[in-house]
């Protein structure tokens, strides 16, 4: 039986107060912007870094792996509901796209 | 219109202050998020993709002007400057902190409104007739007794854990506009020898599976309502499966045991239930009707609505926004909040205070929110109507599409929703442009089109004439269409139609069906639903499919 290849990950988040999604660097702050995010590559290191957001209760809510791969500007989703999250809704321009324009 | 009680008032005083030291415990890290997570829910307050929600209750869809100002000032003051009212006649805001909550939800019981029972395993926010009290058809108003269930099922010690969440909905007409058969408990009035009864129905609901309600009482007298609705969720409570939450509802009951051993077993605890409640309910209910005393009419000439409908845009909304009242020089106004490309269901805070200004001047100070996720001025004298339409005009709130193709219902999907698989509002408001565009909606009639985000069903629609459900097919947004669904008296369940569609096939898609009922129907008169029940669904799955292909070649 030939297992799938680990494919890369990062830690994602909401926040405690605002609600907002928030991702998790490698020197284990939780940022707003995906692209600071730790590309985790190994799947151990995945499971670690998991338990540690878990551990964040008092700062985040949720904490989950999502798939993700490199970027120019670092990690970039995969799936659309990630990308969706990086932005926010496509109806009003709020959310995180708010504070682009 | 019910006002609280100094009861009402500390009971849902006592539960904002409550829940103030839950928010500040779990902020100070003395609450972990899943010790939390049931008290935020009991409350109301989700967690989505990219904020918190909060869900507030419209009991039964009535609102005040005061109360609609004070969602207007909510939205404002919290959130962005807009709510969105859902099919549960229910308003959301999207973009709450938590910390802010507490005061979201002391500001709302300033007016008499809260969001307990929002969320959870409990027995949610009772919806009705949206024209209740207003609709020329009907028997008697129903929110007398909505406002006994809410009160009863509020904080009910026995039903806080219930096997899942629980709804019911009633309408004193025999035409449905509370889409009773989907709901776990309906409640249609009927008159039987001169006296006013319900008939029951049990084990409706959409979701994953969806299946309509089904008889267990004909007629049961109006007196016997709430411990007989009592016994109902106690045997639920008892029955219902807690292994799996997706087969925990009531329907699912109903269809493992079936419908006599239901009935069987409700009869069984009715008759142990009704002797202890010693009509004590009755004498409330008797002074929460006289609460809902009909307001003191207007009389007057109504020609300035006659002569109004010389202007084709007063006309066309005349058309399709009024509907008949109990008084003849009355007429119910439906706001439609779905202008083509606008996202259904959502209001702007201006636009609330619009509505309230509207409410204040011309319908008695009342508003009303409709399971089709726009809202109801209940009782404007016709001589008023051309000054309403005007100052709809003015608030961008004039659309004229009341039950037509572009009255779309679409829930958040994943535009908002953690529970979403693919988005719906965008698909809702392509759709919209389109047949905007193409200025075939008036000559179209009566189409109903709901689009939900995932298979929990919250747009309803497997009962839309044309359903749409999102999907998530190996990373792509799909799209699932269901023909041939009904919400009223005459419910059905869509039946599928074939493959789902992309994102950029949909709104095609969508026109073609449409197309084909315009080529195949016998007459203007014959609605969408009437020949797709008269010519089943192969023409039109031909039109969806052959076409595609031939399309494609």
């Amino acid at each position: 039986m030939s297992r799938r290849p680990f494919a890369a990950k990062i830690v994602t988040a909401n926040c405690l107060r605002s609600g907002e999604a928030v991702w998790l660097t490698a020197d284990d702050r939780w940022s707003p912007d995906m692209a600071d995010a730790e590309l985790i590559e190994d799947e151990a290191v995945a499971d670690d870094r998991l338990l540690f957001a878990l551990a964040q209760g008092d700062r985040v809510v949720g904490a989950y792996l999502a798939d993700a791969r490199p970027g120019r500007d670092g990690p970039e989703p995969v799936h659309f509901r990630e990308a969706f999250r990086t932005r926010g809704p496509s109806n009003h321009v709020h959310g995180k796209q708010e504070r682009r324009v | 219109m019910y006002t609280y009680t100094d009861f009402d008032e500390s009971v849902v005083r006592a539960r904002v202050a409550q829940f103030r030291g839950q928010v500040a415990r779990r902020l100070d890290g003395s609450l972990t998020e899943d010790e939390f997570k049931p008290l935020r829910l009991m409350n109301g307050l989700y967690l989505q993709l990219h904020a918190y929600m909060l869900r507030v209750a419209v009991p039964y869809g009535t609102l005040s002007a005061r109360q609609m100002r004070a969602l207007a000032a909510i939205a404002r003051r919290w959130d962005k400057g807009y709510g969105h009212f859902t099919t549960r006649q229910n308003i959301q805001f999207n973009w709450p902190r938590l910390e802010d909550v507490p005061d979201m939800l002391d500001a709302l019981a300033d007016v008499g409104m809260h969001a307990i029972q929002t969320s959870g395993n409990t027995i949610r926010n009772v919806t009705a007739d949206p024209f209740a009290g207003a609709a020329a058809d009907e028997i008697a108003d129903p929110r007398p007794v909505a406002e006994l269930l809410r009160q009863w099922s509020t904080d009910h010690p026995e039903f806080q854990f219930l096997p899942r969440k629980f709804k019911i909905a009633i309408t004193g007409s025999p035409h449905d506009r509370a889409v009773t058969r989907a709901h776990d408990i309906g409640l249609r009035m009927v008159r039987r020898d001169g006296a006013a009864g319900f008939e029951v129905l049990v084990g409706g609901g959409l979701g994953r599976t969806p299946m309509l309600g089904r008889v267990l009482r004909d007629v049961l007298p109006e007196a016997d309502l709430l411990p007989y609705v009592e016994a109902i969720v106690g045997v639920y409570n008892l029955l219902g499966r807690r292994d799996n939450k997706y087969k925990a509802r009531i329907k699912i009951a109903v269809h493992e045991h079936g419908i006599a051993e239901i009935s069987r077993l409700v009869e069984e605890r009715f008759a142990a239930l009704r002797s202890a409640w010693g009509g004590a309910d009755r004498a409330h209910l008797a002074r929460i009707a006289a609460q809902f005393a009909p307001p003191p009419w207007r009389n007057g000439p109504t020609l300035a609505h006659d002569a109004a409908l010389a202007d084709p845009a007063y006309r066309a909304w005349a058309e399709t926004n009024l509907s008949p009242h109990r008084r003849a020089d009355h007429a119910i106004v439906t706001v439609s909040l779905k202008a083509p490309g606008a996202t259904p269901g959502d209001a702007t805070a201006d636009q609330m205070d619009a509505l309230a200004d509207i409410a204040d001047a011309w319908s008695h100070g009342e508003l009303r929110i409709t399971p089709r996720q726009n809202v109801v001025l209940p009782h404007v004298h016709k001589g008023d109507l051309s000054a309403v339409h005007a100052a709809l005009t003015a608030a961008g709130l004039a659309a004229d599409n009341a039950g037509l193709v572009s009255d779309i219902v679409a829930c958040p999907g994943m535009d908002y929703c953690a529970l979403a698989t693919a988005r719906s509002i965008p698909v809702a408001q392509e759709i919209a442009t389109r047949f905007a565009a193409l200025r075939l909606e008036h000559e179209i009639g009566p189409l109903e089109i709901k689009i939900s985000g995932c298979i929990n069903a919250c747009a309803h629609h497997h009962v839309g004439h044309i359903g749409i459900l999102g999907l998530d097919r190996a990373g792509t947004e799909s799209y699932q269409i269901t023909l041939g669904g009904d919400a009223t008296e005459t419910a059905t369940l869509g039946a599928r139609t074939g493959p789902g569609f992309a994102a950029d096939e949909i709104v095609p898609a969508v026109e073609r069906i449409v197309r084909a009922y315009l080529a195949l129907r016998q007459g203007p008169d014959e609605t969408f639903l009437a020949a797709y029940r008269r010519l089943g669904p192969a023409p039109f799955k031909a039109a969806l499919y052959e076409e595609a292909q031939s399309d494609a070649a």
